[in-house]
């Protein structure tokens, strides 16, 4: 099964990359861009059957640093 | 004083740190690879250096974290044995959950490497005693990622009990505060963005960061 983990920074929390891209864009000539965050996306293959629950541990272990970053799980199972 | 360096595939400061600590101590560092699950005994120091562990994969410092030696040295810090971060290895230290706060992408998106003025604001710690609170020190910084950030309670909580080690003179990366190095509640690990394995001797062009390294060996003693 595929899990998609979209991890983002956190509100808030400044984002340098997001700033650079939005003065890359507003340079490009793009007008009303209002703000741009950057965040990662990270796919997992994953055996059948694994728990949301599990994928968590993931994301508070390692996929994430919830210092700073937020995570949203899309497509586990949620635990039954 | 007994001191190890770790190795992670991807530091480059270690042969650096290493010879900082040998011509401030006289015996030279164990050199300890990251797949090591365990460290040499009786150590004094365990010194992280700079780099660009894992190739900074996910995030900077992330998979150093969790490597097999990182869990050692945290037993280690747990001991009470002296803990020390530059650069990348603070990066490690704060993914390794040793220190608070994390170490971000620099306000100005560029790398920075340039000599910079630190204020020593602690000179109470192992790693400031040979420092005068207040001073002001030049050390160079090489990084991308030492935007340090914690929330307001966190900075609150690191100002009150005097974990702010050293403070950017000047604006450097957008850190909160000014921060460049902090230590933990116990004083035993300290985690800093500056180099100061990098200003020991005059042909560096200073020597202010070797007085960092004669405190420790001064509160620690020489090897027994």
């Amino acid at each position: 099964m595929k899990v998609r983990v979209h991890v983002t920074l956190k509100n808030g929390v400044l984002d340098p990359q997001g700033k650079a891209i939005h003065h890359a864009l507003e340079g490009l000539g793009f007008a009303g861009v209002n703000d741009v965050r950057a965040g990662k996306l990270i796919e997992l293959d994953l055996a059948d059957g694994t728990k949301e629950a599990e994928v968590e541990e993931m994301c508070r272990k390692l996929l994430a640093n919830t210092v700073i970053e937020n995570y949203r799980i899309e497509g586990a199972e949620s635990a039954a | 004083m007994r001191s190890a360096v770790i190795v992670f595939p991807g530091s480059n400061c270690d042969r650096d740190l290493a010879e900082a600590l040998r011509l401030v101590t006289g015996a030279r560092p164990a050199t300890v690879w990251h797949r090591e699950s365990a460290l040499p005994d009786r150590l004094d120091l365990v010194a992280i250096p700079g780099g660009f562990s894992y190739g900074d994969y996910l995030r900077s410092g992330a998979m150093a974290a969790q490597s097999p030696v990182m869990r050692a040295v945290a037993e280690a810090a747990e001991r009470g044995i002296m803990v020390l971060g530059i650069c990348n290895g603070f990066q490690v230290l704060t993914e390794a959950r040793l220190l608070p706060g994390a170490l971000m992408r620099n306000a100005g998106i560029r790398f920075v490497c340039r000599d910079v003025a630190l204020k020593v604001e602690n000179s109470q710690s192992a790693f400031t005693a040979r420092y005068d609170a207040g001073e002001e020190i030049i050390v160079p910084v090489a990084h991308h990622d030492g935007n340090y950030q914690a929330d307001e309670a966190t900075l609150d909580r690191l100002e009150g009990e005097g974990r702010v080690a050293f403070r950017y003179a000047g604006e450097v990366n957008g850190s909160a505060r000014n921060i460049a190095g902090i230590l933990n509640e116990a004083g035993n690990v300290l985690g800093m963005m500056p180099h100061p394995e990098r200003m020991v001797e005059p042909a560096h062009g200073g020597t202010d960061g070797r007085r960092l390294f004669e405190g420790l060996l001064e509160t620690v003693g020489p090897p027994a």
